[in-house]
């Protein structure tokens, strides 16, 4: 299709088949003759029939429900651990396989410290202490009776994407980009718990430390504890995995994951940061000129395009949504911008409600490919107004020899083989 | 309430005006809280702050932290710390490297604050039996290690004392992400 013949189309918004977001909203109908179905089968045919499985009696009831075996290749991507500590290393949620803007639980990513506990509930208690009025402790039955809300927010491992910053690799989308996950976090605001405590002089930063065998310890300002920090307890509905920090885990959001401390224990009231070794010595970010930055908590705006993305293959030209992920640690997505020209052109996405702050947002774009060379981009824009950055201001942000922080634009090229491939743009 | 953890949110502790609000919230507010005792509070009160206050007594040199590092620590990190085939980050060398193409980060040539080396062994090593060694074990593969990396001469002992007054070479390396923190 190509744009000479536009005007019997559909309104093209951007260069190299871009087609308008609300498409399906104010066009979806007459759509389908504007861009031709896929043909009629002219092949022989068998004649219809039932399918076994409306002809005799499936499977019972089951205590607890798991996907269809047909969907058993849909699981975690797995790190390669070093073999002399075997239980420390990561997982990336399969965001290609994927879709919507939540995570199933048994497919967020992991990233373990050490390895994850075996932690009894009943023998587990949150303890507050340092520059507070009254130490405290509350056991699992004491805080399951405090006031609790719900959010969906993001957690985006602060490694994520290291993978792009560092090469341009070939392997699958979640292989690069899926150290990123979404729920719905149910919890006890720290703020009230602070509340009861008190809070004494000089309280600045809170130092959180978790129940694993490294005991994790990581420091939040205490601006932010007391703002929209919770000790989360569920997950989309059910009780936090044990990989994600069951009984309970720190919920910081739009912060690096790591400071969302998982199996949390212990939180010190201080009056300064704690600089321990996962503040210092890791998930800092080296400058060029020796100098390091240090807490970059807050994650900046990115995006990616997941359908179609780095090793599908497009079978033939015509019609396709491109879909995605947007978020921004600062805030809510306010706008997905599309190329399918390398940068040339840029156009705005459909953002699929409901658009939360520090939250995962599915963006659509249609596109109608005309089965030449095409690069795909996206760049989100969040509320605050920042811009996610290209590559090369990416790294000039933060760096070029580190792993972290890394929200560079991801571009896919199409070739007109339909494979697609991960290039710079 | 809301009130109340603004000022808290400002870094002012507004006691007396803060009460009147405290009082109506403590009706709202299940308080379920136990009092931690000083013992509780005592063992743990681990994480080792950057002036040193809460390090425990003990001590070490460097010549016993040799001894149990071989024991202890040699197989994963190798045997000086500074090797680089075990995929761990090594543990000795890389001063003057950080501002190169090639950085080694070790806790010599990038930690800003001797006090984290005593603080992450203490709680995290060694990886096959966290929390087993003594302080004084600690103390003494602390001095090892600074040692090794050129930062205490052999004869310094380390303790509550001595550790925190260790001036490390990337002292002021660290700037904060100030946009990245709210």
């Amino acid at each position: 299709m190509s744009q000479a013949d536009a005007s019997a189309e559909p309104e093209a918004v951007a260069g190299n088949g871009l087609l308008h977001r609300r498409l399906f909203l104010t066009r979806g109908l007459t759509l389908a003759g504007a861009m031709g179905v896929a043909g009629h089968a002219h092949a022989q045919v068998a004649p219809p029939k039932h399918p076994e499985w409306m002809m005799r009696q499936g499977t019972g009831l089951s205590g607890y429900g798991q996907p269809s075996k047909f969907e058993d290749g849909v699981k975690r991507i797995m790190g390669q651990p070093n073999p002399l500590t075997p239980t420390l290393g990561s997982t990336r949620t399969p965001l290609e396989k994927l879709t919507g803007m939540i995570t199933p639980n048994g497919l967020h990513f992991e990233r373990h410290h050490s390895s994850v506990p075996d932690i009894n509930p009943d023998a587990h208690s949150l303890l507050i202490h340092g520059l507070v009025r009254q130490p405290q402790k509350w056991d699992m039955s004491a805080l399951m009776r405090y006031p609790m809300t719900s959010v969906i927010r993001f957690i985006e491992c602060s490694g994520n994407s290291g993978a792009a910053k560092r090469a341009v690799p070939q392997t699958s989308v979640g292989q690069i980009h899926g150290l990123l996950s979404c729920s719905e976090w149910t919890g006890v605001k720290l703020s009230h718990l602070l509340d009861e405590t008190g809070l004494a002089d000089g309280a600045s930063w809170i130092i959180a430390e978790g129940a694993e065998a490294s005991s994790m310890v990581r420091s939040i300002p205490l601006k932010t504890a007391l703002d929209d920090v919770i000790v989360a307890l569920y997950q989309n509905g059910e009780r936090i995995r044990p990989e994600q920090g069951y009984p309970m885990r720190l919920l910081v959001p739009g912060c690096e994951g790591s400071v969302n401390v998982k199996w949390v224990h212990r939180i010190k009231v201080v009056n300064g940061p704690g600089h321990s070794r996962d503040e210092t010595g890791q998930y800092t970010d080296l400058l060029p000129d020796g100098r390091a930055l240090q807490y970059t908590l807050i994650l900046g705006p990115k995006s990616l395009i997941i359908h179609p993305s780095v090793g599908m293959k497009m079978s033939q030209p015509g019609f396709y949504e491109i879909s995605g992920l947007a978020w921004s640690g600062h805030g809510a997505v306010r706008r997905v911008e599309v190329t399918a020209d390398g940068g040339k052109s840029w156009a705005d996405a459909e953002l699929t409600e409901p658009v939360l702050s520090k939250c995962l947002t599915r963006f659509r774009m249609p596109w109608s490919w005309n089965g030449g060379p095409a690069t795909l981009a996206s760049r989100a824009t969040d509320d605050r107004g920042n811009v996610q950055p290209t590559h090369a201001v990416a790294i000039a942000n933060y760096g070029e020899v580190g792993a972290y922080h890394y929200n560079g634009i991801q571009p896919w090229a199409v070739a007109q083989t339909g494979e697609v491939a991960n290039v710079r743009m | 309430m809301s009130a109340c953890r603004f000022a808290l949110a400002a870094g002012v502790l507004l006691a007396a005006a803060c009460a009147t609000e405290q009082n109506s919230a403590s009706t709202a507010s299940p308080h379920l809280g136990k009092a931690m005792t000083d013992v509780e509070l005592a063992f743990w009160d681990s994480a080792i702050l950057i002036d040193g206050s809460n390090l425990p007594a003990g001590s070490g040199s460097s010549a016993q932290g040799k001894v149990v590092y071989q024991q202890k620590c040699a197989a994963c990190h190798g045997a000086t710390g500074t090797e680089t085939d075990t995929r761990l980050t090594p543990l000795v060398g890389g001063r003057g490297s950080l501002a190169t193409a090639q950085p080694v980060r070790t806790l010599g040539s990038y930690w800003p604050y001797s006090t984290i080396v005593f603080d992450y062994i203490r709680r995290a090593m060694p990886y096959n039996a966290p929390k087993t060694l003594s302080n004084d074990e600690v103390y003494a593969l602390t001095a090892y290690l600074l040692q090794a990396n050129g930062i205490i001469g052999e004869a310094a002992v380390m303790d509550r004392t001595t550790l925190p007054a260790v001036q490390m070479p990337n002292r002021n390396g660290f700037v904060m992400a100030s946009e990245n923190v709210k």
